[in-house]
């Protein structure tokens, strides 16, 4: 790699600074993460190991050498071949140290998040990003590979490696044979962010999913992770909020009687009782609501279309800068409605228009 | 499956107010002894009128009643051949105004009407400036006559000129002709009052309906605030009390303004200086029309204008004054509140997925912004200058009646209708003129006793929300606008109806008048005289607002009005001052006491005592 406009390619680089130009580097997801921040979408801050630094822990070392010779010539049908090989190099890539100055540089990413975050060895999500070339093979190429509630430095080194050797699981490697890609030009990149510790977290929709109605925007919230509020396990609170006011024009409050929060003996997110007090205690605050539904509005124009998000309040941060956006697909049941005009035919005049209202009243039952 | 309220022939008289249906027109009762009219009483819908008589009608006061009943009804049916739907039927309970609208049940009937509703009512569509420009100067026309009718005593001797003259008419006959007139003149400003109201809330439901239909969420008052007018004549009175504050401050005899809180003495005041002189004259000026407006609606005998009682301008003068000598803006936030509907309007525009449906909300938004002034401007020239001069015109007819023992009081002259007044004038005359005693004096204070205490009984009474069956869908346009029937609505009325008594109540719900939320002390204010006691930050609760009560506005930060729709003063003037309204509660001020801590939800219509 080396130069591009004459600047040195980081082996590391903060989301903020990514953009949709950015894939080869970081990775769609990376890149789609810096996509949303200048777009004015808050997201858990982060950072990548970028391709470029992924290269350079490979050739430090001679590594990759290692590692390519004889890959090419492993029988893509031949199923046991292939663990044997993929466990062997993931062994490889997960002990091999990083070079101190490599390290050093992650470090010193790691502890300015840290620094931003408020807390000293934050716990960060770490995730493989694949990059474009990827991407036909994305499923394999390891990109659901995802470690959450990673804590210090160690373990973070740790992670990353195990992204990286994501790229040689027995699956990828019979890919890349099977349609002739050379092992050694596919690159990925890991994203580091931090975890999202929610105090309440859930869903939004930026149309109304009940009606399809447009200029209603409606959240879906829990205490703790979104993850009650996906899976269906608790009846959520529900906010409509008027997209253009930014106002909740209705809310119901639920009894909430579970929730998810992080168990840090094995580090991973366990479903608690909610104590009865809190159970009908409504679980983000009016303005959260606001500042939602005002990012939510962003997300709309941002990819030009209905939105369906996941979103979590951090207890860590404080307001103004907690309200987090996790993940954002389009909305596709009423996206996908064919538009039929609500009032007939467009080319009558307003008297018309008017005798036709008169004739259809109001339902009154 | 249909909601059904109780049958309006089961409803009994109270006791002691036997015979009261002699105080209204006989039209209005609900009768046993025809078969067909019990039969259509029967199958009718009748929903109470809370709208415009919170209160029970004076036998006077019908002739608005009566004159709204022809006005609306004959647009409907006769002139613009509204296809599916005729008038509005009114009847009488125990004081308390039912109405019914009534459907057109042929589909051959309403196909019929079709070709003459696109032809009449498109051209009023189509010339609508033109037309209303037109209805300014009958309207003007109207006044003026009003203004110059004369109800003068009655002399001993006709003046020489009588003879001279060779008139041939005697103060008598004038009296009686007189009051032909100014009933006249009332029905006439009736008759004009509907000429542009029903077509423009058929367009205003058009449009509100087709925002709804693109957005099921949307709430009626963000549908308002697109169509709004910013620069109504229902403005210019409290711009009017601006302008003499910052005048009076110019001018430095601010202080003298608050010399007393009676106005003739602070006239006395300002009659001493130069610059209270000259402010003296600003004041003149602007009472002509402007302090016509009316403290209430405008509906009711009682409702007092500021040219009344000028004390209360003055108080909201001296509010202003406050306001500038703390260095707070007086002025409204035009360009602001201009932007603000500009860009929910086009925020609105931009989410409409269809092109068809964009053009035609462009269309229908058009249509609405056209029509919308009249809505909001008629109330000034009619509930307003019309009303609060025609009061007056009754009340030196009421002058004469009394000075002849007709009555004993002034004010008694509400308790009789307008024909028995007619009656009452032509025993008067012909008494005057024969020089023997009137049989009157013997016959309506009498009648007028009892009829205070039959009223007394009435306001005791509390009057169903509805009678008979619900239809399943309402076309008259001003059923759906102005009175918001919904289930919904009748729902909340019963239940406040049926609740064991109001001090149970900490939750009820009106009509969303202003989007926002806030908490605060409430303060009661049963009439605009009252609105001085507000402290900054309040919360008001009042009957309903007018014009007149614009600078409680300035104190407040809510406001809920038993009475009104989303369009309504309250709602209107909240949305400007971006503070939250519930109107149209029904009865907030009975429920709601002055101290209390309440919570205003203007997005939902919520309010709770905390």
């Amino acid at each position: 790699m080396g130069n591009e406009n004459g600047k040195a390619v980081p082996a590391v680089c903060w989301f903020s600074d990514c953009n949709k130009n950015s894939v080869p580097l970081v990775g769609g997801k990376c890149s789609s993460l810096g996509e949303m921040i200048n777009a004015g979408i808050r997201v858990p801050p982060g950072f990548a190991v970028t391709t470029e630094g992924y290269r350079q822990f490979m050739a430090e070392g001679g590594l990759g050498k290692e590692i390519f010779a004889g890959l090419d010539d492993v029988d893509h049908t031949d199923l046991k071949a292939l663990e044997e090989v993929s466990a062997r190099i993931r062994a490889s890539i997960e002990e091999r140290e990083f070079s101190p100055r490599l390290e050093d540089e992650i470090c010193e990413f790691y502890r300015r998040l840290g620094q931003t975050c408020c807390v000293p060895a934050v716990p960060v999500a770490v995730r493989s990003s694949a990059t474009a070339e990827d991407l036909p093979g994305a499923s394999f190429a390891g990109q659901q590979d995802t470690y959450l509630w990673i804590r210090g430095a160690d373990d973070l080194m740790r992670h990353v490696r195990k992204c990286f050797s994501s790229l040689f699981t027995a699956r990828a490697i019979a890919y890349r044979n099977r349609m002739d890609f050379a092992h050694d030009a596919v690159a990925i990149s890991v994203g580091v962010q931090k975890m999202a510790n929610s105090y309440a977290a859930g869903v939004m929709f930026t149309l109304n999913p009940s009606n399809g109605d447009r200029s209603t925007i409606v959240i879906n919230s829990n205490f703790g992770f979104g993850e009650s509020v996906v899976s269906g396990e608790v009846t959520p609170d529900e906010f409509l909020v008027n997209k253009i006011s930014l106002e909740a024009q209705a809310r119901t409050i639920s009894c909430k009687q579970v929730y998810y929060t992080v168990d840090r003996e094995n580090h991973r997110s366990k479903l608690f009782d909610l104590p009865a007090e809190r159970q009908s205690v409504q679980s983000i605050l009016d303005e959260e609501v606001a500042e939602l539904a005002a990012m939510g509005k962003l997300i709309e124009k941002h990819y030009g279309r209905p939105m369906d998000v996941e979103w979590a309040i951090d207890r860590d941060m404080s307001a103004g800068s907690n309200v987090f956006i996790l993940q954002a697909r389009p909305e596709t049941v009423w996206s996908n409605k064919k538009k039929e005009p609500v009032s007939g035919a467009a080319n009558k005049n307003a008297t018309q228009h008017i005798l036709g209202a008169l004739m259809a009243g109001r339902k009154f039952q | 499956m249909g909601m059904k309220f109780s049958n309006p022939h089961d409803l009994k008289s109270i006791p002691g107010t036997e015979g009261w249906e002699r105080m209204y027109p006989y039209q209005y009762q609900f009768v046993t002894d025809d078969a067909d009219r019990k039969k259509y009483e029967d199958e009718a819908f009748w929903f109470y009128d809370g709208l415009h008589y919170p209160e029970p009608l004076y036998p006077f006061d019908t002739i608005w009643d009566e004159a709204w009943y022809l006005g609306l009804s004959q647009y409907n049916t006769r002139i613009f051949s509204v296809p599916p739907v005729y008038g509005v039927d009114h009847r009488m309970v125990n004081g308390y105004i039912y109405i019914s609208p009534v459907p057109v049940k042929d589909p051959k009937e309403i196909e019929a009407r079709v070709g003459d509703f696109m032809e009449r009512a498109g051209y009023y569509y189509e010339n609508w400036n033109q037309l209303e420009k037109k209805w300014e100067e009958k309207m003007k026309g109207t006044i003026d006559r009003l203004e110059a009718l004369e109800f003068k005593p009655l002399p001993t001797l006709e003046k020489m000129s009588v003879v001279t003259d060779a008139e041939g008419e005697s103060s008598g006959y004038h009296l009686l002709k007189s009051y032909d007139q100014l009933i006249d003149l009332g029905i006439q400003c009736w008759q004009y009052h509907f000429e542009f109201l029903n077509l423009g809330y058929a367009a205003y439901v058009t449009f509100m309906g087709h925002c709804q239909s693109i957005f099921p969420d949307i709430p009626a008052q963000r549908v308002t605030q697109m169509i709004s007018g910013i620069d109504v004549i229902m403005y210019q009175p409290d711009e009017e009390l601006k302008n003499l504050a910052r005048k009076a401050v110019e001018l430095g005899i601010e202080k003298s303004l608050k010399a007393s809180k009676r106005f003739s003495d602070v006239r006395k005041e300002l009659e001493k200086s130069n610059a209270g002189q000259q402010w003296l004259k600003s004041f003149e000026k602007a009472r002509y029309p402007w302090f016509h407006v009316s403290t209430g609606t405008g509906w009711y005998h009682h409702d007092k204008s500021w040219n009344d009682d000028l004390n209360i301008p003055l108080a909201a003068i001296n509010i202003y004054v406050d306001k500038i000598k703390a260095g707070k803006s007086i002025d409204r936030p035009m360009e602001e509140v201009r932007r603000e509907r500009d860009r929910i309007t086009a925020e609105y525009r931009d989410l409409i997925e269809n092109d068809g449906d964009r053009a035609t909300f462009d269309q229908l938004l058009a249509t609405a912004k056209t029509v919308f002034p009249y809505v909001e401007n008629h109330l000034f020239y009619v509930e307003h200058w019309f009303h609060s001069v025609f009061w007056n015109k009754v009340r030196e007819v009421a002058a004469i009646m009394k000075d002849h023992g007709f009555i004993k009081d002034i004010e008694d002259v509400w308790y009789l209708k307008r024909s028995e007044i007619k009656d009452a004038l032509w025993d008067l005359v012909t008494a005057w003129a024969t020089g023997v005693k009137p049989r009157g004096p013997q016959v309506w204070p009498k009648e007028i006793e009892w009829r205070k205490g039959v009223m007394e009984k009435f306001r005791a009474w509390s009057p169903p929300p509805a009678l008979g069956p619900a239809p399943e869908v309402i076309q008259e346009p001003f059923t759906i606008v102005l009175w918001g029937v919904t289930n919904e609505s009748l729902k909340n009325w019963s239940d406040v109806q049926n609740a064991e008594s109001l001090d149970s109540i900490s939750e009820f719900k009106g009509f969303a008048g202003s989007p926002g939320s806030v908490e605060g002390k409430a303060r009661v204010c049963r009439t605009v005289d009252e609105i001085g006691d507000l402290q900054d930050g309040e919360i008001l609760v009042s009957p309903t607002t007018s014009p007149s009560w614009a600078p409680a506005f300035a104190k407040i930060k809510a406001c809920v009005t038993d009475v009104g729709g989303v369009m309504c003063h309250a709602a209107i003037v909240c949305r400007e001052y971006g503070m939250p309204a519930v109107v149209g509660t029904g009865h907030a001020t009975k429920i709601i006491k002055t101290g209390q801590m309440v919570r205003v939800n203007g997005t939902t219509g919520e309010i709770t005592i905390i």
